[in-house]
């Protein structure tokens, strides 16, 4: 085991994923001599060169529109969008095209292309650095959609997602890019879950916490908090966002009867919305409350200043599980 | 394991070698500040004038310097400096009319200057107190776009609209976009060249191509020089010395009067170079050579207005202690306005979403308030 941060977690994963396979590729924009903002191709260029990992003109829509040409030569290209608010000049061709591919040539053509998006907020970005778009993604069939949470989840889950025949777009918690864990740099890949898999952190049976990316470490949090005033929580990490691990979140939610879902995205037409429609589908009668979110206000992301209270923290998750058991 | 490209960047001449084009850098006033003149571009200015812009310059980068030390203190959450491209930003600004429209990036500080928008609005921005907040109309310069190229369009359309409104002629109005050497690879950017274009649109792009979109060097962006694209798209294009604030005035002045006058688009690439960071949180040793820098710190655009003024006798050092001394004034009245800005009150994240009260939001805004006032009523976990 070795301790990395998720940004050095994610970029020994890309170093992994290139040393196996000499198609992975790394674009976008810094990320070669720089290293990328958040340094996770810290070094890649040096040790793969130029062709491999590229510093592309800066346009978005041209990153993932090439990574697509690359793709269909035999490529699999991992883009990096320097800011989750810059991704949308390359959503056209993201919806559009990569997650349309296969389906339109009957199965002949795969794209294995990762998109990888720092997101979230937290960090006293001025406007555009600090979005959680996720739920536009997950709305799209032909995508996959993950996000990471912790530097072990970095580790594996970018591999994964570099090997998978499938588009993914792969959201990386931009403000826990420096937290630190312990990480299996050593075992097989195999070992770790598949990228479709939840990952059960803490185990509990009064409410289930759902969470993702930047909020996995709030909730492990909140459910230590919680488990001090003698609240059993269950927190449980979803990595994958589409499609769902239904039977995993099933499976805990019929335990506890209770469950609360939580990211930073606007609980508006989030994440939020479909996994409860989902829960009251499958534990209807398991039910000892209704599933509550904690999420993002239907604002735009608002200036940094006031940005500690639009963003869920501690203190709200224990809320909504305080509301949740006082059913 | 270091692996050579293949090859492709050595295959080709690049276009602007080659024996047919060398890029012309219009110039008025030297890197040692002789005044030269250009067939094209007469400028007269007065003592006056030219001190005016002098005072410009330097008030504009002690504000950006106070503003980077603000950021280095934590009073900023980050701040995009124009060090190095003053000139570029003076002479522009300076060259248009109160019904002029300017269209900045986030790093248009000395634009905004010359259009008199308090610089208290800039630090809000780069506070996190608000994503700009002042009207577009006070002072006819319009938010600062921080995404990459799309305030291009923006300008474009907008010149669509004086074009529409019959603003254009004797006594017309027209849109600059501001943009860097970075953007012209966006699409959006591409788009408003042709719109510009085939509408014949009053508006001038003004690219301050400072060599650098953060780390990656122009030649990952174009293999001409970047003018030279405005004749692919039917318009003229020009270079002037970024550096030089009399060119960069004399250019912009030209090319914003043809577009007043229904002579439609131009591309002015101002040739300069980003002295600084890409912003605060960037470190250019990363990724660029000292020795480029210092042979652009000879060409300062700040230094050779100062030469001419002492050269042509216009100015003594009284001068130049009272437009010291106003730079400290401007100084510190930057850094008060930072400090005392009070945070925005939580619940106005609610406002200015729709034109009307949304039910939602009226909701989720009283939550807020209730939840708030829950730890002032000492309910503490």
């Amino acid at each position: 085991m070795t301790t990395l941060t998720l940004s050095k977690a994610l970029n020994e994963g890309l170093r992994k994923a290139m040393e196996n396979d000499a198609k992975v590729l790394i674009m976008g924009e810094d990320v070669g001599k720089l290293g990328g903002v958040f340094r996770v191709t810290d070094g890649l260029q040096k040790d793969f060169g130029e062709d491999r990992v590229i510093d592309t003109p800066l346009a978005e829509s041209g990153i993932v529109g090439t990574a697509i040409g690359l793709a269909l030569r035999g490529y699999r290209p991992v883009c990096e969008i320097q800011f989750d608010g810059f991704v949308y000049p390359a959503f056209d061709q993201i919806v559009s095209q990569l997650a349309k591919m296969t389906y339109r040539s009957l199965g002949k053509v795969r794209l294995p292309v990762v998109v990888r998006i720092p997101f979230g907020g937290g960090i006293g970005a001025v406007e555009h650095h600090s979005e959680s778009p996720e739920a536009l993604f997950a709305h799209i069939p032909g995508l996959r959609v993950v996000a990471c949470g912790d530097p072990a989840d970095a580790f594996a889950m970018i591999q994964k997602s570099v090997i998978c025949d499938d588009p993914v777009i792969f959201f990386e918690p931009k403000r826990r890019y420096w937290d630190k864990s312990e990480v299996d740099t050593v075992g097989g890949l195999a070992a770790a879950p598949s990228i479709d898999q939840a990952r059960t952190l803490v185990s509990g049976d009064q409410v289930t916490l759902l969470c993702y990316g930047p909020m996995v470490r709030t909730c492990v949090e909140a459910a230590s908090a919680a488990l001090a005033e003698g609240k059993s929580v269950e927190v449980i990490n979803l990595r994958s966002l589409s499609p769902l691990d239904i039977p995993t979140i099933v499976t805990s939610v019929r335990k506890t009867g209770r469950c609360v879902v939580v990211h930073e995205a606007p609980v508006t037409f989030g994440l939020g919305a479909e996994i409860a429609a989902r829960i009251t589908q499958e534990c209807f009668y398991s039910l000892e409350a209704p599933v509550l979110r904690v999420g993002g206000y239907s604002t735009p992301y608002p200036p940094s200043r006031i940005e500690e209270y639009y963003l869920p923290d501690l203190d709200r998750v224990l809320d909504a599980v305080d509301r949740s058991l006082a059913y | 394991m270091a692996v050579k490209a293949a090859g492709r960047a050595a295959s080709r001449t690049h276009y602007h070698d080659g024996p047919d084009v060398k890029p012309e850098l219009i110039q008025l006033l030297t890197p040692e500040g002789e005044r030269v003149e250009h067939p094209d571009y007469p400028l007269e200015l007065s003592a006056d004038e030219i001190k005016a812009l002098y005072r410009d310059l330097v008030l504009v980068r002690r504000i950006d310097f106070e503003a980077i030390a603000l950021q280095r203190q934590g009073e900023l959450g980050i701040w995009a400096s124009l060090l190095g491209q003053e000139a570029a930003q003076v002479g522009s600004g300076r060259a248009l009319g109160p019904r002029d429209m300017a269209f900045p990036t986030y790093r248009e500080h000395g634009v905004a200057w010359c259009r008199g928008l308090d610089p208290a609005k800039l630090l809000e921005l780069f506070r996190g107190v608000s994503h700009g907040g002042w009207d577009p109309k006070a002072h006819n310069i319009h938010l600062y776009t921080i995404v990459i190229g799309a305030q291009t369009l923006h300008a474009t359309g907008y010149a669509m609209g004086i074009q529409r409104d019959g603003a254009v002629g004797e006594n017309g109005e027209a849109a600059i976009a501001y943009f860097g050497d970075g953007a012209t690879s966006q699409g959006d950017v591409n788009e408003a060249f042709i719109w510009a274009s085939v509408n014949n649109a009053p508006v001038v792009f003004f690219c301050q191509n400072n060599q650098w979109a953060i780390s990656e060097p122009l030649d990952r962006q174009t293999r001409i020089p970047l003018y030279l694209r405005a004749h692919g798209f039917g318009f003229p294009g020009l270079r002037v010395d970024g550096n030089d604030v009399f060119a960069c005035l004399a250019v912009t002045r030209q090319a914003m009067q043809a577009a007043r006058e229904g002579q439609g688009p131009t591309l002015i690439e101002a040739y300069t170079y980003r002295m600084g960071a890409h912003t605060t949180t960037d470190d250019p040793t990363r990724y660029r050579l000292s020795a480029e820098l210092e042979s652009w710190k000879l060409k300062d655009p700040i230094e050779r207005v100062k030469q001419y003024l002492i050269r042509s006798g216009m100015a003594k050092e009284d001068f130049f202690a009272e437009i010291s001394a106003e730079a400290d004034e401007v100084g510190n009245r930057t850094r008060t306005s930072c400090l005392e800005m009070p945070d925005p009150d939580p619940a106005s994240m609610f406002d200015n979403i729709y034109a009307d009260p949304s039910a939602l939001l009226a909701e989720e805004r009283a939550q807020l308030v209730s939840y708030l006032s829950s730890f002032a009523e000492g309910d503490e976990r």
